[in-house]
């Protein structure tokens, strides 16, 4: 048994050469893999906006330059990680802002069910600085007499 | 006018691994000068073009895409080190408007801002032989004395390494006010039509032959 066990291919003399597997296919594989990664964070980076408060930043490897098979790796699953929490954080960014237009609803058929109430356009994933907000009618005696309305901001103050 | 287009030449191991890279050359009979006030203008009515809107969505427009996949394919966070299109775009944004430089600067901001493709300047008589893309090599350095890592992706000639990639144009290479002509180099990567890069080079010629 240990006959057949033993090699049979002679080692190599100190020296000769030796042949490199080709990375071309894996190579390849990655360089396109890191194209559909970047094309699905730029996606993800348009449908965010005018949100803030996102990472998008995936350190770059002191290029221009080829970069090894083990550097492509890490460069694809540093994408790819990036993409998956970008969605998570968009999806739950989204989800809060559905939230806001309920309640802004509920405001308006409801005030005095929210008084004092305040929802801005960035709750809801807008630009600009509009806001709903809860407020009594006349002030003190509007309070005290339960006439609550949802006054809405005509937007941003004009720049000085 | 009549712009001699020629391809310049790239390294078998870059092209290997990066179909689609290449970059053109064009030369051009000016000299360097001040901008006209016809170019003034003409950068004036682009910077209007700009939008924030429009600035954000640019990263999904097929040429400054695609070099975005190039800068991070070759190790390059186009979010810090910018792409030359986004680099003009975010430019206007914080200053309002794009900022007239010399004729030369202007002409190549005017034909990345409008085609997207990454167009720089080159002196063809302080060149040695025709520029090509390659991998730099252990110890060599742009210029004088910046020195450049192994495998790094240059414009280079006979000589050495006369650009970066996407990056800086070495002093001794690039055009100075003392220039009898100009070579314009314009990078295409995958992706990126070559009309589209033809036309960053006819716009960057017009512009400075006719100003």
């Amino acid at each position: 048994m240990p006959q057949v066990l033993e090699p049979r291919v002679a080692p190599l003399a100190p020296g000769s050469p030796r042949t490199r597997p080709d990375e071309r296919a894996a190579r390849r594989s990655l360089l396109d893999q890191v194209e559909r990664l970047e094309a699905e964070l730029a996606s993800l980076f348009c449908s965010t906006w005018p949100r803030k408060g996102f990472d998008w930043g995936v350190p770059g490897r002191a290029g221009p330059r080829l970069l090894s098979l083990g550097e492509l790796e890490e460069l694809r699953d540093d994408l790819a990680e990036r993409v998956a929490t970008g969605r998570a954080a968009l999806s739950d960014r989204t989800y809060v802002e559905e939230q806001n237009r309920c309640r802004i609803e509920e405001m308006l058929l409801d005030p005095a069910a929210h008084k004092w109430e305040r929802v801005s356009h960035e709750d809801i994933g807008e630009p600009g600085c509009r806001h709903w907000h809860v407020r009594p009618r006349m002030g003190l005696i509007g309070m005290l007499a339960g006439w609550w309305r949802v006054v809405i901001s005509s937007g941003c103050p004009l720049a000085r | 006018m009549e712009l001699a287009l020629s391809e310049g030449w790239v390294e078998p191991e870059l092209a290997d691994e990066l179909p689609g890279i290449g970059l053109v050359l064009a030369p051009v009979e000016v000299r360097p000068g001040p901008s006209s006030r016809e170019v003034k203008r003409r950068l004036r009515a682009l910077a209007d073009r700009y939008t924030g809107g429009k600035v954000i969505h640019m990263r999904q427009d097929p040429v400054p895409w695609a070099y975005r996949v190039f800068a991070r394919q070759v190790g390059v966070d186009p979010d810090t080190d910018r792409t030359p299109v986004e680099r003009i775009a975010l430019e206007r944004l914080k200053h309002g408007g794009i900022r007239s430089e010399n004729l030369l600067d202007d002409a190549l901001t005017i034909a990345i801002a409008e085609t997207g493709v990454p167009v720089i300047a080159l002196d063809p008589d302080r060149l040695d032989g025709d520029p090509g893309l390659r991998l730099c090599r252990e110890g060599e350095t742009l210029g004088a004395g910046r020195p450049l890592s192994a495998r790094q992706i240059v414009v280079a000639d006979r000589s050495g390494p006369v650009a970066i990639v996407l990056g800086d144009v070495s002093p001794e290479a690039g055009v100075t006010p003392k220039a009898e002509r100009v070579l314009l180099c314009a990078l295409s990567v995958a992706g990126v039509p070559r009309i589209a890069v033809e036309e960053a080079l006819w716009t960057a010629g017009e512009t400075l032959m006719y100003s």
